[in-house]
């Protein structure tokens, strides 16, 4: 009797003390990504190995990724935040921090160092393009083709070019609905130097010269919206070249297995990774803080990388990249980071592109409506 | 039905060129399909105005005519596109057989009245062939679902072996990853949980509303019917950005009770509207009659004027119903993503992976909604019925 008394009494102090930490922090997050195949792998990869270890605390997806300034600058002005995490890409997570709806990170101290010590800030090295942002992957804008046209006589695209060459290659193609990475094309194969790009887009000529570059596969030409669209015209045959993210165009490839291969020549770079919504309160941010020191850690933005053919944004996760999950097959290869792949690459200038979206969407627009 | 009209055979060049002409219409089915319209449209054309002139004039023998030619268009039809090309050639040619031949002898007559002018017998066909036109034009995208949900591909495609009938190219795993994954789960959980609330809270207000509404001494009676129905007039956008905001500085926003609300204010107008132009038909002498023998109001309503208006009442229920199972943009302000809807599930796999568990889903929610509508009709004539029966 007195036994057990002690038992349960020592089990109870075990309790509370694990308990200290957790008290002050709230069990409930709402995350926000992409969803589809990438949501998926930030559940095998981050979430479901955190919620192993901390069975208290439940998870909330939202799929509203894609609208998140918007509904960020809502949630604002309602004074109501509903989001803890929020996935963005580079260019929103500029906008958000520009206007103060994103909490500004001190890199250092909110995440955890690599496993041979090197700063967070160092490790992510040049991916943290803002004060508010938390890189996870590096991806990019590439083609995709099929490679079972007949008309082609045999011949496969090799060059980004290859997409303006309506003769070697007929068929329809699908490109972005919008200037970016479009322009950036359209400058290289008329004959701009790489890094003259966004300087030449600067001035009138140079927007008028790349959308005349795409007028002469205007006709030829399906403007898609979301990531998912490619890959579907791509498996109906509807196009035979088309750009996408390269985790999709992976998924059709070696999931889906079907006839599409990758064109990797002059593939865009892009960074995505986390945010945090400014206000929250203090219990909410202590949860939010604690899985992000987990979620971004070496070894976890690796994992990452069995799930989706996206490079991990830490250097000291690119060693530990091993085989897809399920398929056995070896990632790098498959990493747009991968030297093989990387051989000829545009850096997007998302400054750059801040300052002159506005503009140029509506130029791009106008040019599509004609 | 017996013919109204004596029928006689018509002259080659009245029924051949019409022949021609939806051999035309056609020929740009199959055409397109094939790539060329145009070539499509000539050969059609050519090809069935030779085939009506062959079928009358040389062959004239009509039960051969017509099955040779069904015959004819299934080889056609199978060396242009496998077994599914041969049973629509099968289908076309039983088409053109029994046009030519409907055509020539004069049948399209046999059913009308004498006196009619041919303008107006062409006016009755057309306007038949429009009807089919535009329940073809609703219909054929809902049934087009249906068969690619059981697609073996993760893709929107009429894969090869699907179109050859092979049962390779067919599987069950859309259903199955409906069934099985969580997220979809939850989604139909929520819906499931929120719809029937929002119902029930919309037919009791907005029965509640409507018999008042119509009581003749409530002042400004048109102006409060006006603003209860305004959800139903108002972009929904705005109503729900207006509900967002407004739900946000009292709390209710990202909450069940939020979306319930939301969604029964919704419904409201339905339910108004439809038991409002059931209580027109209401004999109000009834209500006095009950009172006189001694029926409280309460009484009154459940034992007399309920059971009389309730056809107005279930089908207000079931656009309530319907209203909140199909809604995604007030959800998609006033809910958060704990509420996540079927509606919001769909929209996201639509949008963010194009992926056939949507077919899935959408051919199961045509199937229920189908179930609920034969359901209800049947209780509505079962309802006439027994009050049929039942005396004065």
């Amino acid at each position: 009797m007195k036994l057990a008394r002690t038992l349960m009494a020592t089990s109870a102090l075990t309790l509370t003390a694990g308990l200290v930490n957790a008290a002050d922090m709230v069990n409930d997050m709402t995350l926000v990504s992409w969803g589809g195949a990438y949501q998926k792998s930030q559940v095998d990869a981050y979430t479901d190995p955190y919620l192993a270890e901390h069975p208290e605390v439940s998870i909330t997806w939202d799929e509203s990724s894609a609208e998140a300034v918007a509904k960020l600058r809502a949630q604002n002005e309602a004074g109501n935040i509903t989001w803890d995490l929020v996935d963005v890409t580079i260019a929103d997570a500029m906008r958000l921090c520009d206007e103060g709806l994103a909490m500004e990170i001190d890199h250092d101290e909110m995440l955890a160092p690599a496993p041979d010590g090197t700063p967070a800030s160092e490790d992510f090295g040049n991916t943290i393009l803002s004060d508010c942002f938390i890189p996870q992957i590096v991806y990019s804008i590439t083609f995709g083709y099929r490679n079972d046209v007949d008309a082609w006589n045999g011949a496969t695209p090799t060059s980004v070019c290859d997409v303006f060459d309506l003769e070697k290659f007929p068929g329809k193609r699908s490109m972005y609905k919008g200037p970016i990475y479009n322009m950036e094309w359209a400058l290289l194969c008329d004959g701009v130097a790489k890094e003259d790009i966004y300087s030449t887009l600067e001035t009138e000529e140079g927007q008028q010269r790349a959308l005349d570059k795409l007028s002469t596969i205007k006709d030829q030409t399906i403007w898609w919206s979301a990531g998912a669209d490619t890959p579907q015209l791509l498996a109906d045959g509807e196009v035979v070249i088309g750009s996408t993210y390269n985790g999709r165009l992976f998924s059709v490839i070696a999931e889906q297995n079907q006839p599409v291969s990758m064109l990797w020549d002059a593939q865009i770079y892009d960074v995505d990774g986390w945010i945090i919504p400014e206000g929250l309160p203090e219990e909410r941010l202590a949860r939010v803080k604690d899985f992000l020191y987990y979620a971004t850690d070496t070894q976890r933005l690796a994992d990452q990388a069995k799930f989706i053919s996206y490079g991990p944004a830490r250097a000291s996760s690119g060693p530990l990249v091993g085989k897809h999950a399920t398929l056995g097959i070896e990632m790098a290869p498959h990493m747009p980071t991968d030297p093989a792949n990387a051989q000829n690459i545009i850096m997007m200038d998302f400054p750059w592109w801040a300052d002159y979206r506005d503009d140029l969407d509506a130029k791009f627009q106008a040019w599509l409506a004609k | 039905m017996s013919a109204l009209t004596p029928i006689s055979r018509k002259p080659v060049s009245f029924y051949v060129p019409v022949v021609a002409a939806a051999g035309a219409f056609a020929g740009l089915l199959v055409g397109t399909a094939q790539g060329s319209g145009l070539l499509g449209i000539v050969i059609g054309a050519a090809l069935l105005g030779a085939i009506a002139w062959l079928l009358t004039q040389v062959l004239d023998n009509e039960k051969l005519g017509r099955w040779g030619l069904i015959a004819l268009f299934v080889i056609a039809g199978f060396l242009m596109g496998g077994i599914a090309a041969a049973v629509i050639g099968g289908l076309f040619g039983w088409f053109f057989g029994w046009f030519t031949y409907w055509l020539y002898e004069g049948r399209y007559r046999a059913h009308l009245v004498p006196y009619l002018t041919p303008g107006q017998v062409l006016w009755h066909y057309a306007f038949r062939v429009i009807c089919g036109a535009i329940f073809m034009f609703l219909i054929t995208p809902i049934l087009v679902v249906m068969p690619l949900s059981f697609n073996a591909e993760n893709f929107f495609t009429f894969t090869p072996e699907m179109l050859r009938f092979d049962p390779a190219g067919y599987s069950l795993k859309h259903y199955r990853d409906f069934f099985t994954n969580p997220d979809w789960q939850s989604a139909m959980r929520n819906s499931l949980l929120i719809a029937p609330v929002a119902t029930l809270l919309s037919v009791s207000f907005g029965t509640l509303a409507a018999i008042g509404l119509s009581q003749s001494h409530v002042p400004a009676r048109r102006a409060i019917m006006a603003i209860l129905i305004s959800p139903m007039i108002v972009p929904l956008i705005i109503s729900a950005a207006g509900m967002y905001f407004f739900y946000s500085r009292i709390g209710l926003q990202g909450t069940y009770l939020g979306v319930v609300l939301a969604h029964a204010v919704l419904g409201i107008p339905f339910v108004i509207i439809t038991v409002t132009a059931t209580l027109v038909g209401f004999d109000r002498s009834l209500t006095r009659a009950a009172a006189n023998m001694g029926a409280n109001p309460v009484t009154t309503f459940f034992r007399v004027q309920m059971p009389l208006i309730l056809p107005g009442v279930i089908s207000g229920a079931l656009f309530a119903f319907i209203t909140s199972f199909d809604e995604v943009v007030v959800v998609l302000f006033v809910g958060s993503a704990g509420q996540k809807t079927l509606p919001w599930q769909m929209f996201i796999g639509l949008r963010e992976q194009i992926s056939p568990t949507i077919l899935a889903v959408a051919t199961i929610l045509v199937v229920v909604s189908i179930c609920l509508l034969t359901m209800v009709e049947l209780l509505r004539r079962r309802s006439e019925r027994l009050r049929g029966m039942s005396p004065g």
